[in-house]
């Protein structure tokens, strides 16, 4: 017979496993009778028959085994064991469900932070050849990174020798004429070339040809996917649609791919083409664009960047008026898209990686406690037939299910963590990072999980064994000599476990100080109660708004409008709403004092009559001034408390006048009132100014509202009523005052800190506290003889205990000790973030020891019970 | 002193002889090679079917349930022809190998 239809026939049996098992069966049973027969035909009485017979034939099931081996049936024994392991980890749910969970938050915590990184640093731009894309400034004294102005682009582009290609845009905010009124929306300007430059296609329609920026041809534009599919239910027949953005219309030409963004314009629903008849691209001083360029072959970032800065130099020469100072500067495409967050990425990666390799030898060190508790068993097995193989066997497949089990939980929890993580990102930064649309578990996440659960399954597989020798298995039925590696691996995890101790130790401290920062802040007096108030901005065309009489109208028919709506208390109107960036300053002096050219500035705000009100901030002088006090009465103004104290000591300020120039009139303080938070929640405070808008009325203006009611649901009445008023305005940004306040950039800055923090710190609190109970329960698994022979002579079980827990302690104090030092220096690094904390922050650097200690004290009480209530009699038996 | 161990390789080569005679059962074909060695060859049963599958796998024996004269059902291994072409060439290795053995044994002056 060839090898073919022996491998046929092997095939064949394999189905019929079954079959070939009974035959077996029969065929033997079939052999004992007749050796039975045998036996008893010399004599032997039936039973002594029957035993020969057995003895003779020997160890059925060896005999299966070794038959079936013939055959090739190992497939058989991997599922025995597999099964066998599965029934172990069921009758040690607490060893199981704690190594699994481990196992699976280090997985999920790198598989995680991994897509991140595939998503952000691997996965490549979706251009071609992204490699070869620059980005291009205008550099001046002040900085690198400035933009270009259409004119000088256009030389630079004539003049270079080294790009193949060269292309500019700018990210816009624009009006978009719709039936309801005008929407707010991002979009982009570019040149012609732009799509080309970067490789990209429209997957219907056309781009952009040579030369459309002509300004006599008609307006075009190319929509984004998603704007497709959301504002055009991706509708085909969108092509030769026109739409009116910013009051000029353009023609829709062309749809985008769907892996289409260009991260430093984004989040752009419109690429519309460039116009360089239009007011800021005719001069050359006026800079408004940032430029694209591919790179000829064989060109160098570097020979590129000394080529522009000639040419830039050159136009310093020629035109001394505008391009004085103006270098050039370039960086890579990928540089720009991801360069601010690779070194965060990769210090979070590290990171994980680290708890990842703790979480692993925390597993295998649990595995170890376990095998040197099943020496005993092992050593029955091996005396009752089962080969070294088979053992090893079955400790590499217990480890490898561990790992297998743990991986795949721990990927499914990835999941939900990647969504966590995002959550953690502000929704502006979200919007600029396109590439991370793709989260998830891909190809290459998955795969990195499943090279994870590989290596540790290896881990797993391999340590218990490295521990154990074969002569051991025959040993161990007598527990004889601890072996010098015994030794070695508790101190190693001693070591390791002081330093899971203190790391845990730091990042709790870490978290709980930047936790209670975040209370702090969210809890900080910034002026004003921001409950029940409703946010929205209004702003009216400068072309239909362009008298003071014209806009004071505006500003009175839309409050008016406004307070129609039902439960509504006040209505206040600012130049700008407070948390935001505390900017719009201006110089002022006092009215009879002398002035030197001080610079005093302050924040000054153009607010109604009821702003203030509104609010509910809290007037500590004189008054808040009336609705009449416009334009025709005397200049008024109130003050914030800073401010007086700042420049007018401990007098009273009301009374007092200031101008904001010399030629300006004087405006009387009427009123000072506590500080309103005009900048960042963490802001310090600073002098503002609060003028009368119809005094110094304007077309833009933010409407606050306060209600009764629930102020979410009160959004949508809130835009209408305002389109009520004029149809032309346009409306933007509807958010309650806590929602300003929820995604405020420094409270999500404290916030996703404090969170991220925390999540390390948790994971390293559970990481410490699980290795320390299995460094623990695996000195008291070597140490049972020592503690049988101490009970049988007469110790009591308290003291068993305290030897325990002694051991336990001087970790834990050694531990907590290092952590507590090294917690108060990452404090001191971690200042800037912290608000209205001190970096040794007593009752948090207690609070957070305490936890330490206890949790890991209740940790080692589970072996020091076990300890305490082994027997002596069956400690001492085992000699 | 010990019953001396079968040489390896040669168990099949026995199994195959015995077969070449008539089919048997296994009980049957370990006690025909205890008998035909007069007893100095004890099969260990725990040899002999790991051996029979061996030689089923290779086609060199076939197998079937056939009635014994007790009424017991029995399995019956036959020699095949490529069985019968084996025992030839293992045979005539298995001489070969004796006849070196047996040179380099005696006595050379």
């Amino acid at each position: 017979m060839n090898a073919i239809s022996r491998s046929l026939g092997k095939l064949a049996l394999i189905f019929r496993r079954k079959r070939f098992r009974s035959d077996l069966d029969e065929e033997m049973a079939f052999h004992r009778a007749q050796a039975e027969k045998d036996f008893m035909a010399r004599g032997m009485s039936e039973e002594e028959a029957r035993y020969a017979a057995k003895r003779q034939f020997g160890n059925a099931t060896l005999l299966h085994e070794l038959s079936q081996a013939q055959v090739g049936f190992s497939a058989e024994a991997v599922m025995q064991d597999i099964r066998f392991s599965l029934r172990q980890l069921r009758k040690n749910p607490g060893f199981a469900v704690t190594a699994i969970l481990i196992l699976a938050l280090g997985i999920a915590a790198s598989v995680a932070i991994y897509a991140f990184v595939d998503a952000a640093l691997i996965k490549p731009l979706p251009y071609s050849d992204p490699s070869r894309l620059a980005v291009l400034y205008e550099s001046i004294p002040l900085g690198a990174k400035f933009h270009l102005s259409y004119l000088d682009y256009l030389d630079w582009k004539r003049e270079n020798k080294v790009f193949s290609a060269f292309d500019v845009y700018e990210q816009q905010s624009l009006n978009e004429k719709t039936s309801e009124g005008l929407r707010q929306v991002v979009g982009a300007r570019v040149t012609s070339g732009f799509f080309r430059t970067l490789g990209v296609k429209p997957i219907l329609g056309r781009d952009f040809y040579d030369g459309e920026e002509n300004p006599s041809a008609q307006r075009t534009l190319l929509l984004s996917y998603g704007t497709w599919q959301n504002s055009y239910g991706g509708d085909r027949h969108v092509l030769g649609k026109t739409l009116e953005l910013d009051d000029v219309s353009y023609t829709i030409v062309g749809i985008l791919p769907r892996a289409f963004s260009f991260a430093p314009a984004e989040p752009a629903e419109f690429w519309m083409i460039e116009n360089p008849a239009k007011g800021c691209e005719k001069n050359r001083g006026c800079h408004n664009l940032y430029g694209i360029a591919r790179l000829k072959p064989g060109v160098s970032f570097a020979s590129a960047l000394a080529d522009i800065k000639t040419i830039a130099q050159k136009l310093e020469r020629q035109y001394p008026n505008s391009n004085r100072d103006q270098w050039a500067f370039l960086l890579p495409l990928d540089e720009v898209v991801v360069g601010d967050i690779r070194p965060i990425l990769l210090v979070l990666l590290s990171g994980a990686g680290m708890l990842l390799l703790i979480a692993g030898i925390n597993v295998a060190s649990l595995l170890l406690v376990r095998s040197e508790n099943r020496k005993r068993e092992m050593a029955v097995r091996g005396a009752l037939g089962a080969s070294p193989r088979r053992l090893i066997l079955q400790y590499a497949t217990e480890g490898m299910l561990l790992a297998v089990i743990g991986c795949a939980l721990g990927t499914v929890c990835a999941q939900e963590c990647m969504h966590i993580l995002a959550r953690l990102i502000p929704k502006d930064m979200l919007a600029s990072m396109p590439y991370l649309n793709g989260l998830g578990l891909n190809a290459h996440v998955v795969g990195f999980a499943v090279v994870l659960a590989l290596l540790s399954g290896v881990l797993f597989a391999v340590l218990p064994l490295a521990r154990m020798r074969f002569k051991d298995i025959r040993e161990g039925l007598s527990e004889g000599g601890r072996g010098s590696a015994g030794v070695a691996w508790r101190r190693f995890g001693s070591n390791l476990v002081v330093l899971e101790l203190a790391t845990a130790m730091v990042l709790l401290v870490g978290a709980g100080l930047l936790g209670k920062s975040f209370y702090r802040l969210l809890h900080a007096d910034i002026g004003l109660e921001p409950d029940h108030l409703a946010t929205l901005q209004v702003s009216g065309s400068e072309s239909n708004y362009n008298t003071d009489a014209k806009n004071i109208a505006l500003a009175r028919e839309t409050v008016q409008q406004v307070r129609k709506l039902p439960g509504i208390v006040s209505v206040g109107l600012t130049s700008k709403l407070p948390i935001e960036d505390g900017d719009e300053t201006s110089d002022f002096r006092i009215v009879g004092r002398p002035y030197h050219g001080e610079q005093n500035e302050v924040a000054f705000r153009e607010v109604n009559a009821d702003y203030l009100v509104t609010l509910k901030a809290r007037l500590l002088a004189g008054r808040y001034f009336r609705d009449d006090e416009d334009k025709s009465k005397p200049g008024v103004v109130v003050i914030n408390q800073t401010m007086a104290r700042q420049y007018f000591g401990g007098m009273n300020a009301v009374g007092m006048q200031i101008r904001t120039g010399d030629k300006d009139p004087p405006m009387l303080i009427v009123g000072v009132i506590s500080d309103l938070q005009e900048g960042q929640l963490d802001a310090a405070p600073r002098g503002a100014m609060y003028m009368p808008f119809n005094q110094h009325p304007m077309s833009q203006f933010a409407l606050i509202v306060r209600s009764t009611q629930r102020v979410e649901d009160l959004l949508p009445s809130l835009e209408k009523s305002v389109h009520q008023v004029d149809p032309g305005l346009a409306i933007f940004d509807p958010q309650t005052m806590e929602q300003k306040i929820h995604d405020a950039p420094s409270t999500y800055l404290h916030r996703s800190s404090a969170w991220l923090v925390g999540g390390f710190a948790g994971i390293a609190l559970l990481l410490g506290v699980v290795g320390l109970y299995g460094v623990i329960a695996y000195s008291v698994s070597q140490r049972t003889r020592e503690i049988g022979v101490r009970m049988a002579l007469g110790a009591a079980r308290g003291s068993v205990y305290r030897l325990v827990l002694r051991e336990a302690g001087a970790l834990i104090a050694i531990g907590v000790a290092a952590g507590l030092a090294a917690s108060i220096v990452g404090a001191m690094l971690m200042r800037k973030l912290l608000f209205g904390v001190a970096a040794w922050d007593v009752p948090t650097l207690a609070g957070v020891a305490m936890l330490l200690a206890s949790s890991a004290l209740l940790a080692s009480y589970l072996p020091a019970h076990r300890a305490a209530s082994v027997s002596p009699a069956d400690a001492l038996r085992t000699e | 002193m010990g019953k001396p161990d079968l040489l390896p390789g040669t168990l099949d080569m026995l199994i195959l002889k015995t077969l070449a005679r008539a089919p048997l059962h296994g009980y049957g074909i370990a006690q025909s090679i205890k008998r035909m060695s007069e007893d100095v060859l004890t099969v260990e049963e725990g040899s002999l079917y790991p051996a029979l599958q061996r030689l089923l796998l290779q086609g060199w024996v076939k197998a079937e349930w056939k009635m014994t004269e007790t009424n017991r059902r029995a399995r019956f291994y036959t020699l095949t022809a490529e069985g019968r072409k084996q025992l030839g060439v293992e045979m005539s290795e298995f001489q070969q190998m004796i006849a070196a053995i047996g040179r380099v044994l005696a006595e050379q002056q």
